[in-house]
């Protein structure tokens, strides 16, 4: 049954992911998403989950490397030094295909950082912070909401694709509480044939790797891979846009900054300047194609991203625009958060 | 079978007929061999999934007939950790080198143990990285030449070799740790007989069991095989030796 809570970030991220089926946890603490983990050993003894408080976030990623490859639904969450540390495992999954979700709840770095909220961690997210040539699914939550139905969509995902999975949740998104609607607890069935439960007779053996020694195989992998990354660029774009019909400046903006964006651009409206939010929901696959759509229209005269970081999504943007209209950058670094004000005055200042 | 002939040795079923890549005279091999033939004989090859990291038998998979995944290098504890979570009936296996066990995986081996992870590991102490070419191991001997050590290692700086069977054997949660070598016939029945014990133990639900194997690379000692199995009985046991380091059923009848 559905339920209505009031809930913190972490905590109804938790919750989400029992009720979307999941069977294994892994994780190591660290700030600002140690509540997952204690949220789930406070909730295990009424479910029939595993988990284990790994001895690093290295452990913890091949737990989940096993765990997954075994057929299982799996989750790990951390933040973004402990997501560094499990590149490795992030990789491997991805040339073995194994479905697996994992959240980096990001603080403010690089090195150990602040344990401020930022944004400092998209490059990495979306541009591939392991080895090879991979991507993962990335999904940005931009409310406690989304906190939870972006856990059952990226198990869902992680599935449909056999691709890990990752939430990019800036650390307010983790920390801050709000209303959210619980969906019913579902009964999760796997059905992977691939997985290694125990080779039958009726089948061959199934084998979990990465490694193909020959160059020919490792290009046919690789084609593979990107193959299947072709058809979730096709099905699995996201996005959200507010005022941009009409819109002459657009702010392109996800996480926490969508929602500040968001009051910006109603500040504008009131005082009657064209101002638009376009929000990426999923980061990987990007917009890009429909950022383009929205460049083209004569009334369009710029972007800004505005992001927790030195400007990192606006390349993405930028990639997007590809020259046609100008795009700018705002955004604060070191874990802080940009106001509405210096927001609206940034933009105000590109407009002249 | 041909009338008149008895059969007394074929390959067993679970081992894929393929040519394996490994070493003239080196034991992975007959490893290789023994846990099949156990896999066949306790008819647990659809209940039996294993993992073999980065080393000389990352590609085991190629020739042992059962489930298996690889692992990225030392970290073939937490991956086995993960399996064994969540399929708890199943039979599951790392298949480890000494670096990958006792240097890059120190700490999931170690931890997997103090856990009691109810897998077995199979530690293949060659005392050298033999995959990249016979560089020093934390289990390489006292003064051992290797081509990272070309004037022998130096225990001064580099310290110690690694007694990982005795290591182990010192976690309350570890069921079963024994070294064992297969130099003579004898010695490699000892061999196939501990990772019997240690399968048994883990279907019981005993804990983590260890078998660590004193094991050859003819390859990069630059010996023959035979001279090898000199070196072992000359160098390597008075150093590691073999027997058991703790089995807590025997300690349960002796309290
Ligand atoms: C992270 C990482 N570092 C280094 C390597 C290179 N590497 C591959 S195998 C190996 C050593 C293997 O030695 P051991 O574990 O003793 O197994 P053996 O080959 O002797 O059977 C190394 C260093 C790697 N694959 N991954």
């Amino acid at each position: 049954m559905a339920e209505v809570k009031l809930m913190k970030g972490n905590e109804a991220l938790a919750e989400a992911a029992i009720r979307a089926g999941m069977q294994a946890y892994f994780g190591y603490p660290i700030t600002p998403q140690s509540e997952v983990i204690e949220y789930l050993a406070a909730q295990e003894p009424k479910h029939d989950y595993v988990l284990i408080q790994a001895e690093s976030e290295l452990a913890a990623v091949n737990m989940l490397y096993g765990s997954g490859g075994a057929g299982a639904r799996v989750m790990t969450t951390t933040s973004s030094p402990g997501f560094s540390l499990m590149q490795e495992g992030v990789s491997y999954m991805a040339c073995a295909e194994i479905p697996c979700v994992m959240v980096n709840v990001v603080r403010g770095g690089p090195g150990l950082g602040t344990v401020q909220p930022s944004q400092g961690d998209y490059f990495q997210a979306v541009k591939g912070g392991g080895h090879g040539d991979y991507h993962v699914i990335v999904l940005g939550p931009n409310s406690v909401q989304e906190m939870v139905d972006h856990i059952y969509l990226a198990f869902e995902l992680a599935d449909k694709y056999r691709a890990p999975t990752l939430i990019l949740a800036d650390g307010a998104i983790g920390q801050m509480m709000e209303k959210v609607i619980l969906p019913a607890p579902i009964k999760y069935e796997p059905d992977k044939p691939w997985a290694t439960t125990g080779k039958t007779p009726d089948r061959e053996r199934n084998i979990l790797t990465s490694l193909y020694i020959q160059s020919e195989d490792m290009e046919q992998r690789n084609l593979k891979l990107q193959a299947k990354y072709k058809v979730i660029l096709k099905n699995e774009i996201r996005y959200e846009e507010y005022e941009i019909e009409d819109a002459e400046y657009i702010i392109v903006a996800y996480g926490l900054c969508s929602r500040i964006a968001k009051n910006v651009v109603n500040r504008a409206r009131d005082e009657g300047l064209k101002l638009g939010l376009f929000r990426p929901i999923s980061l990987w696959p990007y917009p890009w194609d429909r950022i383009g759509e929205i460049a083209d229209a004569d009334r369009v005269k710029f972007f800004i991203s505005v992001e927790m970081n030195a400007g990192q999504m606006v390349e993405d943007v930028k990639l997007a625009v590809c020259g046609k209209k100008p795009v700018f950058f705002f955004g604060r670094l070191g874990g802080i958060v940009p106001t509405p004000e210096e927001t609206y005055e940034a933009i105000k200042e590109k407009i002249g | 079978m041909k009338e008149g002939y008895e059969l007394v040795y074929k390959r067993p079923s679970t081992l894929t007929d393929r040519r394996m890549s490994y070493c003239p005279g080196c034991f992975h091999s007959t490893i290789h061999k023994f846990m099949m033939e156990i896999v066949e004989e306790m008819d647990i090859q659809d209940k039996t999934v294993g993992v073999c990291p980065v080393g000389c038998s990352v590609f085991a998979y190629n020739y042992l007939d059962i489930d298996m995944q690889e692992a990225a290098h030392g970290r073939a504890a937490a991956v086995a950790t993960g399996i064994k979570r969540v399929l708890p009936d199943r039979i599951v296996f790392s298949y480890q080198g000494d670096g990958d066990l006792a240097a890059i995986g120190t700490a999931e081996t170690l931890h997997a143990c103090n856990r009691g992870e109810n897998f077995t590991f199979i530690f293949i102490n060659n005392g050298i990285y033999g995959m990249t070419g016979g560089q020093m191991a934390p289990t390489t001997l006292d003064g051992q030449i290797t081509s990272t050590c070309p004037y022998g290692r130096d225990v001064e700086t580099a310290g110690m070799p690694m007694k990982m069977a005795e290591i182990i054997s010192s976690f309350e949660k570890v069921s079963y740790v024994e070294r064992v070598s297969c130099n003579t016939p004898a010695n490699a029945r000892k061999a196939k007989r501990a990772i019997r014990k240690a399968f048994e133990y883990q279907m019981e639900g005993m804990g983590t069991t260890f078998i660590e194997v004193a094991a050859n690379c003819p390859s990069n000692w630059k010996l023959t095989p035979e001279e090898s199995l000199k070196w072992l009985e000359e160098k390597v046991y008075p150093y590691y030796p073999l027997g058991v380091f703790r089995d807590v059923k025997k300690l349960k009848k002796e309290e």
